[in-house]
């Protein structure tokens, strides 16, 4: 087992280590976690974007370029992340692990001092952001929510989060609101990104090779001039335990194939819960495996449609459905996926079936201590959310839960909302 | 088994070929949790037209992926839920050129590779259950058309090529698909699914004397030779058309460019293609370019672009695409840029940075198991081994990469395929 450290660097600074030879690269990640808040949702999002078009030292985006060239093509992506409630803003990195240099230097401190120089010292105009890149930036990130539209799997899964979460900071999107754009200026996002670097909690991740004192080394040099003055606490996730009568949005899209998602209430159940890992189970007993109900029935069973599927956002206490269905098979679809619910509170289960959910669920748990990248976005999440569970202890719970637990977790879901995109009448 | 060790990458592979003809490779990974198994056919989307026992055979769109669906059936049930039940994430894909099934599970590996190859190797198709399955791989193609990259990217190859079935869509259309029985099934299965036709690649911490022992237990012992295949004759030169557009539900256009290239040899040459063909994107219009900065600078393109190349039996080119609001001006910037090279040359310096950079990308792709089979799978069927790439790298000059641009980025070997905004008639 690869050991996990965490250790605070600077007031609200902490850095989650992982020491591990087994992969060819190193994974590090420098996230800002604010409150995720329709009003400032919008210049939090450009900011990752524009601090990655140029700093002091590389101005723009062919310096910049060059540097990882030179790091031997390793990547710094602008990261905007929804954690719960909270709004994760930064940069993951990933780099040829120091093994596998071909002249033997050392890729590790460049990296991170070149992740910290983005992220701490821009290259500004008359003490603001740069005006081209603010212009530049503006358009792209109105590209990018206008895109949303394009995956309408994911499209329909969004609005979903929007309906059922209005009201709630859960309900905004993590790339903010289109009509908020326009009204950033260099010198506001400037104020924005001031306020965010003295203010939020800055969560640093790393994988790899080298030993846990020379990456507190390294990240500590790379932050040098990080002003902090306190407020670093983040609001728990509000969690809403169960819905009354179901609402129901239909929108029109000029698209091929219906897009079904229906949202559910956990009881309250998350990823702080005691009956957490009976949800997980509930989860993949329902919809989260290819033996689960949804799968065998509505896909396999009755040819309804390619997917058919259901997962949890743990942070939030709430299930989400989702199925690409015939316009006229809408009702035929939902009546399928209720009935398949019903199913799982009357605890109508195989054994082989109990097994195969558990063993996915235990299985899909240890195969993030093989991801790099997926280990970093658990830990983000779980800092996010005060925790500090891995998930290899998870999959031990998973292992011990019992199914009338799953029954129970099952039987606490309550359905919020139903969204369908269906395309436009001939 | 044999046993080779690829120094410069830190990877040791394995490889046999049994009695039967079935060449099998194991990567031993120490350290992770996880193993995965590749079991792959030579035989992908293209490959409508063969001669098997002395007849030629012409069989419908869509039938190496409806295969695909349909393997997993066996006299007892199902593969995918015998495999899920023992926690492993089962799935397969069908390409332009191969179909794969694999797993990837944490426990019971031996166990799950007699299932995987147990499933692949013995046919089981009824006509009631090839009938029913017209439902989901209907529901599946109907998502596709929804998906603006899939159909833009088809729209590229049939701008390219005349006649080459690279073009056809992979999973068929709803008509083509209509015609597929459980005997055009049964062919296809005798067709391609032969040992020799075949590879198996695992990755992870295993015995690879048992793997091959395993599979010599479940697989038949003979084999015979692979049937000869018709892709229609030679392609022109040049592009078949030079636009082809469509009008869709999206928020901003969508394009693909794409450039024809000679097609290469098996062997050692086609590895070198692929690295050149990387090398010379990257060159032209990769992300540390002078002319990505300038178009990303302009808003001509933004974080979706993307770009790569692609070679199949008859068939090789560079591809670039992603959102544009002009994706004409973008088609003029590239072989204008194309144009500039061929006659000044690439910087020397640019060339070494992008070949380091290149190397290390390719180092850092070995973390993923499924990349490591998938690759080395494709390396066996063009008859190259995937992981001697540092040494090509090392041979591949700044004068091969300029000749390719030279050679295929041509106006009359370019196509522009767009997907433009439609207004929805809401």
């Amino acid at each position: 087992m690869a050991p996990v450290t965490r250790t605070q660097l600077m007031p609200g600074v902490f850095l989650t280590s992982v020491h591990t030879q087994k992969f060819k690269s190193s994974v590090l990640s420098m996230t800002l976690l604010t409150p995720l808040r329709a009003d400032t949702a919008t210049a939090n999002a450009i900011l990752p974007y524009l601090l990655r078009r140029g700093s002091e030292a590389h101005p723009d985006l062919s310096s910049i370029s060059a540097a990882l060239d030179q790091l031997y093509g390793g990547s710094i992506e602008p990261m905007v992340r929804k954690k719960g409630d909270a709004q994760a803003l930064g940069f993951t990195g990933s780099f040829l692990d120091d093994a596998y240099s071909l002249d033997g230097t050392t890729v590790l401190d460049r990296a991170a001092a070149l992740m910290g120089e983005l992220l701490l010292r821009p290259y500004t105009r008359e003490g603001a952001f740069c005006p081209d890149y603010t212009r530049q930036e503006k358009g792209n990130l109105l590209d990018r929510i206008r895109a949303e539209v394009n995956d309408k799997r994911q499209y329909a899964a969004n609005r979903l989060v929007e309906e059922m979460c209005a009201g709630e900071p859960y309900g905004v999107n993590r790339l903010g609101r289109e009509e908020d754009v326009e009204g950033l200026t260099p010198a506001s996002l400037w104020a924005r990104y001031q306020e965010l670097l003295a203010h939020s909690r800055l969560e640093l991740y790393y994988c790899g090779s080298a030993q846990t004192d020379r990456v507190c080394f390294v990240f500590q040099k790379a932050l040098t001039g990080l002003p902090r003055e306190g407020g670093y606490d983040l609001p728990e996730t509000v969690v809403v335990p169960s819905a009354a009568e179901p609402r129901r949005v239909a929108e029109t899209l000029d698209v091929a194939q219906g897009k079904l998602t229906m949202g559910f209430r956990t009881g309250g159940i998350t990823a702080a819960s005691p009956e957490y890992p009976a949800l997980m189970l509930c989860n993949a007993l329902y919809g989260g495996t290819t033996t689960s109900k949804l799968f065998l029935n509505v896909r396999e069973k009755l040819s309804l449609c390619y997917y058919a599927s259901s997962m949890v956002q743990k942070y939030k206490g709430f299930l989400m459905v989702s199925s690409g269905v015939e316009f006229a098979n809408q009702k035929k679809a939902e009546d399928e996926i209720l009935a398949q619910l019903e199913a799982c509170r009357r605890g109508e289960f195989e054994p082989w079936e109990v097994e195969g959910a558990r063993r996915n669920t235990v299985s899909s748990l240890l195969t993030i201590l093989d991801s790099q990248g997926r280990q970093e976005d658990w830990w983000l999440g779980q800092a996010a959310a005060g925790l500090t569970e891995g998930p290899q202890e998870l999959a031990e719970r998973v292992e011990s839960v019992a199914l009338d637990q799953a029954v129970a977790a099952a039987k606490a879901l309550s359905l919020d909302t139903v969204y369908f995109l269906k395309g436009v009448e001939a | 088994m044999d046993q080779i060790r690829y120094e410069r990458v830190g990877e040791t592979l394995h490889r046999c070929v049994l009695p039967n003809g079935l060449s099998i490779y194991v990567d031993k990974k120490p350290g992770f949790q996880k193993s995965y198994a590749f079991f792959a056919t030579n035989y992908g989307g293209m490959d409508m037209r063969f001669k098997l026992d002395g007849v030629w055979h012409d069989t419908p769109a869509g039938v190496a992926h409806y295969l695909e669906h349909k393997t997993f059936d066996t006299e007892d049930g199902n593969a995918l839920q015998d495999l899920a039940a023992n926690g492993a994430s089962p799935n397969a894909f069908t390409s332009t050129s191969i179909t794969g099934y694999y797993f990837e599970s944490t426990e019971k590996f031996e166990e799950n590779l007699r299932i995987l190859l147990s499933f692949v190797s013995v046919p089981y198709y009824t006509q009631e259950s090839v009938d029913k399955e017209q439902g989901i791989i209907g529901q599946e193609i109907r998502m596709g058309d929804d998906e603006p990259e899939t159909q833009v990217f088809y729209g590229m190859l049939e701008g390219l090529y005349a006649h080459n079935p690279i073009q056809v869509n992979i999973a068929g259309t709803v008509e083509s698909i209509s015609h597929i029985t459980a005997e055009t099934l049964n062919l296809c299965h005798r067709a391609f699914y032969e040992p020799a036709n075949m590879v198996l690649c695992v990755a992870g911490d295993v015995d690879p004397e048992r793997v091959a022992e395993i599979a010599r237990e479940v697989l038949p012992r003979e084999g015979r030779a692979p049937v000869e295949r018709d892709y229609g004759e030679a392609e022109p030169p040049q592009a078949a058309k030079a636009l082809w557009e469509k009008e869709m539900a999206v928020s901003t256009p969508i394009f693909q460019l794409g450039f024809k290239d000679t097609p290469p040899q098996k062997g050692g040459e086609w590895l070198r293609w692929n690295l050149t063909g990387q090398l010379a994107c990257e060159a032209l219009l990769g992300n540390s370019s002078p002319l990505y900065a300038r178009l990303y600078a302009q808003g001509l393109i933004n974080e979706s672009f993307g770009y790569g190349c692609e070679a199949y039996p008859g068939a090789a080119f560079l591809c670039a695409g992603g959102e544009s609001r002009d994706p004409e001006a973008v088609r003029e910037a590239v072989l204008a840029e194309g144009t500039r090279i061929a006659q000044e040359g690439l910087d020397e310096a640019l060339f070494q940075r992008l070949k380091r950079a290149a190397y290390g990308n390719a180092v850092r792709g070995l973390n993923s198991f499924e990349n490591i089979c998938v690759n080395q799978a494709m390396g066996h069927f063009q008859s190259y081994e995937y992981l001697s790439f540092p040494e090509v790298y090392d041979s591949v000059s700044k004068a091969d990469v300029e000749e390719l641009l030279r050679r295929a980025v041509t106006r009359e070997r370019t196509t522009l395929a767009v997907i433009r905004p439609k207004e929805a008639r809401a």
